[in-house]
């Protein structure tokens, strides 16, 4: 009897990991599909490899690029105001949350304001924020922040005001200070939606850094796509884009392996 | 002078369009090592009046005296027990059965011998690492009253501990937090809706009036049962009567007399 169920463990495990391999090949075909089909319609000139260039140029001209060393500029120029746009977003968005948690009055009085700063296209302050802040990577660092800023504000706070009373009775019936309940409660009963918003935000923060970089035309990938499509180099805007793409992916793991790391007793 | 001492309390809460008496004339005094239990119909104010001796609300008017002095905030002094455990999910076992003695800045082995040695005798030792979502309702309960145990209190208030459990659970849980509450010498209020708990377990019974509550009979539970265990006070030949009483004096008058 034993013996059987041993034996069921173990063919039940056979086939969650016979699934999880074929959901697997299944992607990798579906990518190298992708690729091939886009290889062999621009070589037989189905669609026009001028505008939608091919793997091949886009590869050679990624290693033409990474020897003369101008990738790796303009790919950590964006990298840098994208991470420093995500974290400044996230952590002063979160901060502003805690500020309006602790004082009822003050987010009574800056409800309105939220609202309206929330609706705006916040890439459409771009001009302002170049003006103001001057045509460099501080502007381009302060639209990627400023993209998830309000947003993160509002969700969080809402978070934070979400939380069961309970909770908080349990630990003010020991003698908690308002510090130690939004430390030991508010706070970590929020994690859920904090590590969902910081996921959303990856993705903002590279719309605000590239639409900045588009404005300020200096450097960076966002640079290299304006600057590709004014010269008609289409070669080089696939080769941000996926760039950008295997970036923003990377960055959303990260995330995640956070998300484990601090939601522990989901499991 | 009584331990705890409640004179003339009041609480009414405001709102835009009304106001709301929870509970009124209040006067109740109780003695170190009394167990007392509050009855009385659904939204007559007993969880307000359990908040209001914790100090997590202020009376409207009247006062509440805890050992002389009148009670300002809450303190470890009175441990609180909610009608769920609301054990944190994001904390293991032994965090949260140490959460009121980190909040008091006491985090030695000395400071936390009391709260390891109160899950031992629980039964739930093995279950230190684990967290709140690995553990069943009773187990979880439990883990509550360790909590509430763990920073020593004076006073304990029991917001219906046992009514999220299942029958069986429930009679076994009671007969734990007696014995336990007995042992430790404490003052214990229980609220409840559940009479033969009330007559079980305490040695006094208050039963309060509907909204706004106010005081309407007293019970004393004989000697006799007062020593004995909650299960064992179910089966007494003077269990019966006096449940029968109770439950007369709950009944609304239906005979005008
Ligand atoms: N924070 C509050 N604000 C406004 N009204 C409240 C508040 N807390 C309680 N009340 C009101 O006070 C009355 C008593 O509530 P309370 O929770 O003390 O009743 P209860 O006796 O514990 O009821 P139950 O047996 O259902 O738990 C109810 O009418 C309730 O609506
Ligand atoms: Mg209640």
């Amino acid at each position: 009897m034993k013996m059987d169920r041993n034996e069921m463990q173990q063919q039940y495990k056979r086939a969650v990991l016979k699934t999880t391999r074929n959901v697997r090949m299944t992607q990798l075909s579906i990518l190298l599909l992708f690729f091939a089909g886009w290889e062999l319609t621009t070589y037989l000139r189905w669609i026009d490899p001028l505008l939608f260039s091919s793997p091949s140029r886009v590869w050679h001209l990624f290693v033409l690029r990474i020897q003369d060393g101008s990738l790796f500029m303009h790919t950590s120029v964006t990298l840098f105001e994208t991470i420093l746009g995500f974290l400044l977003g996230t952590f002063i968005g979160t901060f502003i949350a805690g500020l309006l948690w602790w004082s009822p009055f003050l987010s009574r009085v800056l409800d309105p304001y939220l609202v309206i700063l929330n609706s705006m296209p916040k890439v459409a302050l771009g001009p302002i924020l170049i003006v103001g802040l001057g045509p460099g990577f501080t502007s381009i660092i302060a639209m990627g922040a400023l993209i998830s800023l309000v947003i993160t504000t509002m969700v969080v706070y809402h978070a934070f005001k979400e939380v069961d009373e309970n909770y908080l009775k349990v630990i003010k019936s020991f003698g908690a200070s308002k510090k130690q309940t939004f430390f030991r409660v508010v706070f970590p009963a929020s994690y859920p939606t904090l590590i969902s918003t910081l996921k959303v935000n990856v993705g903002l923060a590279w719309v605000g850094v590239i639409v900045g970089e588009f404005l300020v035309s200096k450097q960076g990938l966002g640079y290299m796509i304006i600057y590709g499509f004014q010269v008609f180099n289409f070669t080089l805007v696939m080769l941000a884009l996926l760039i950008i793409a295997v970036l923003a992916t990377v960055m959303y793991h990260l995330v995640e392996i956070l998300e484990k790391k601090l939601i522990r007793h989901e499991s | 002078m009584a331990f705890l001492e409640l004179n003339q309390v009041e609480k009414t809460f405001f709102s835009l369009e009304t106001w709301t008496t929870a509970v009124e004339d209040i006067e109740l005094s109780i003695e170190e090592g009394e167990f007392i239990s509050i009855i009385g119909p659904s939204g007559c104010g007993k969880t307000t009046l359990l908040s209001l001796i914790s100090g997590l609300l202020h009376p409207t008017s009247g006062e509440i005296l805890l050992d002389k002095e009148i009670i300002e905030r809450p303190t470890p002094e009175t441990g609180y027990m909610l009608q769920q455990d609301y054990l944190f999910p994001w904390l293991n076992i032994k965090d949260n059965i140490t959460l009121g003695l980190t909040t008091m800045g006491k985090t030695t082995d000395v400071d936390r011998q009391l709260a390891f040695q109160l899950l031992e005798t629980l039964g739930l030792s093995d279950k230190i690492d684990h967290f709140p979502s690995q553990l069943s309702g009773g187990m979880r309960q439990r883990v509550a009253l360790v909590r509430m145990l763990s920073t020593d209190p004076k006073l304990l208030l029991l917001d219906e501990p046992f009514s999220a459990l299942d029958y069986q659970t429930k009679l076994k849980l009671e007969d734990l937090v007696f014995s336990t509450i007995k042992e430790h010498h404490k003052t214990a209020i229980l609220v409840t809706h559940d009479i033969g708990e009330a007559i079980a377990m305490s040695d006094r019974i208050i039963l309060l009036t509907e909204r706004p509550g106010r005081i309407n009979k007293e019970f004393v539970v004989p000697l006799h049962l007062k020593e004995k265990l909650p299960f064992d006070v179910r089966t007494d030949i003077e269990f019966n009567p006096l449940f029968q009483t109770i439950w007369k004096e709950m009944e609304p008058d239906e005979d005008g007399s």
